[in-house]
């Protein structure tokens, strides 16, 4: 199967010299919901940016379904769809015809491209809201337009800059849905969020980026698995005086009623439990304290960076 | 795109385009009409009687074609240097840079704009021109063709100061410090026979001379440049500026980084 896109030593330095990024190289699978992330300034706008046709590339090769951004710029245009980090829509216009206009601009009858705008926005909650001027919309409602007016044109590749950035969790949730739906349907999509919890509960392949290079390129399964060990929160039945001391596991105090611990993934967490047992302590209930990814990320970014201090 | 894909993306553009100006008419269409009105009452019926008769026509008759093409002018590039830099600075210029629709789709889109405002103010100042005096058209293809080259002209000077605006004050210098001197020297308020050699040859380099001398043609049937030469200066500027904001679109300039 064709690639959804291939990125080959994808290279840019801005006018000022600044390099964003440093030649960098991946594949995203036709049908993929395919996770960038990296930390503020690690070039993921950038490289969105050369996808999309805002920035120019200072080197490498983009290809999106074969159609390569040098020598077939227009066929490569038609199979996109992007959900940018900041608005970008007119303020002073009314919803539906920003996402009318944007299925005019890639050659969709006025009928037809009112008829998307309807199912979108009622798709994304936004139909009682469609004569509204788009500045009046509230935060929530600006990003999940952004959404409708990237689909209208349905897109073999939606690209998504943190588009959940500032909404609230139930309509963050909500939008989860939608997209694991649109990806379920066909529809490859990349995205970029700062929300690990985001990237490990949608994404199947993540690759990660810092300082304009790729420092990681795997399943979202792989990564999760080469993690060591992980922190539990255990909130208890009765209030304790002191710390526990378990011959096992080392615990640390968090308050009266609540303790901590890391546990090595090899571990069975049954020890822990014959240990507190023996001791007469009851759990209630037990979480994770951090996510999981989140402690990988911060590995995976540190490492990268001793790596090329140590060089 | 094929060429059905394409002319729905310029109708589309064209269409936001004028959407954009008449939904906010009371700034757009209404003041240069009154400011026009203003020049008919002062300069027509106040001053013009003592100054008399402007190449054998009453001056209210002679600056008539003057001050709508003026209006013309002003409208036009105001429209495209206003609706182009509006659309970089809030970046709903994107939606279209993302899209498949070619640059000079982009640029016919956003020079439909300009004309259309630009035709809508003229006729609005013609309407208001026939309280003070009766219309007189000498030749309709002159007057129209003349009104359309000259809007499309001033279109594309106004998305090429778009493009290369930075801030909302880019966008007004050359209005005020070109644009309306060059005007107010293209001969609306007199006939260029009247001043000396040496001035009439630097009219002569004015470009806004020579459209509102056309112009005037159309109603008049004088001129005191020939028609040839003005139709010939007017189609050279209008291909140079839009071969050059094509190039603008095409390199990015100030759009991509």
């Amino acid at each position: 199967m064709q690639p959804a896109l291939t990125i080959r030593d994808l290279e840019k330095t801005y006018q000022g010299g600044h390099t964003a990024l440093k030649g960098v190289s991946l594949e995203v699978a036709e049908g993929d919901f395919f996770g960038l992330l990296g930390p503020n300034g690690a070039g993921k706008t950038t490289l969105i940016g050369i996808l999309s046709s805002l920035v120019n590339k200072s080197g490498g090769s983009v290809s999106i379904f074969g159609h390569d951004l040098d020598t077939d710029l227009a066929s490569a245009k038609a199979c996109i769809g992007l959900v940018p980090q900041e608005f970008n829509f007119n303020m002073f216009e009314p919803a539906i015809e920003i996402v009318a206009n944007q299925a005019g601009y890639y050659g969709i009858e006025r009928q037809e491209a009112f008829r998307r705008a309807e199912e979108y926005l009622r798709h994304l909650d936004l139909w009682d809201k469609r004569r509204v001027m788009a500045r009046t919309l509230s935060g929530g409602m600006k990003r999940r337009l952004m959404i409708a007016r990237a689909l209208v044109n349905r897109p073999k590749l939606l690209i998504l800059d943190e588009p959940t950035a500032g909404v609230d969790i139930e309509i963050r949730r909500t939008m989860w849905a939608f997209l694991r739906e649109i990806n379920e349907a066909g529809t490859t999509i990349i995205l970029t969020t700062h929300y690990l919890e985001e990237a490990e509960s949608l994404c199947r392949n993540i690759a990660i980026i810092d300082k304009g290079e790729l420092i990681e390129n795997t399943s979202t399964r792989q990564l999760l698995s080469t993690l060591k060990m992980e922190t539990f929160v255990l909130d208890l039945e009765s209030p304790l005086a002191e710390v526990p001391v378990l011959k096992n596991h080392k615990l640390q105090w968090i308050n009266e009623h609540t303790l901590e611990t890391d546990i090595c993934r090899d571990d069975s967490i049954n020890t822990l439990f014959t240990e507190l047992n023996e001791q007469g302590i009851k759990v209630l209930s037990m979480r994770n304290k951090t996510n999981r990814l989140e402690e990988l990320f911060m590995n995976l970014v540190e490492n990268a960076n001793s790596n090329r201090a140590a060089s | 795109m094929n060429t059905r894909e394409k002319l729905v993306a310029l109708k589309t553009i064209a269409t936001r385009e004028i959407l954009r100006f008449s939904r906010i008419w009371i700034q757009t269409v209404i003041p240069p009409v009154i400011t026009t009105a203003l020049y008919f009452v002062i300069f027509g019926n106040l001053i013009g009687p003592r100054i008399g008769k402007m190449d054998g026509f009453d001056y209210m008759e002679f600056i008539i074609p003057g001050l709508i093409m003026m209006a013309v002018i002003t409208n036009s590039y105001s429209n495209v240097v206003s609706s182009f830099y509006g659309s970089k600075f809030q970046r709903h210029i994107e939606e279209i840079i993302i899209s498949p629709t070619p640059n000079y789709i982009i640029l016919l889109g956003f020079i439909c704009g300009g004309v259309a405002r630009g035709l809508a103010v003229g006729v609005a100042v013609t309407i208001v021109s026939l309280i003070f005096h009766p219309l007189n058209i000498y030749s309709l293809w002159v007057m129209f063709s003349m009104i359309i080259l000259t809007a499309i002209l001033f279109s594309l000077a106004g998305l090429i100061n778009g493009v290369f605006a930075k801030s909302f004050d880019d966008i007004s210098i050359i209005p005020t410090f070109v644009l309306t001197p060059l005007t107010y020297l293209g001969g609306i308020f007199y006939s260029i026979n009247m001043l000396p050699e040496f001035w009439q040859n630097m009219s002569r380099a004015n470009p806004i001379l020579y459209m509102v001398n056309a112009f005037r043609y159309g109603f008049l049937g004088v001129s005191d440049i020939s028609l040839t030469t003005s139709y010939v200066i007017i189609i050279a500027f209008i291909i140079t500026l839009y071969l050059f904001s094509l190039h603008l679109l095409k390199k990015g300039h100030e759009i991509r980084t």
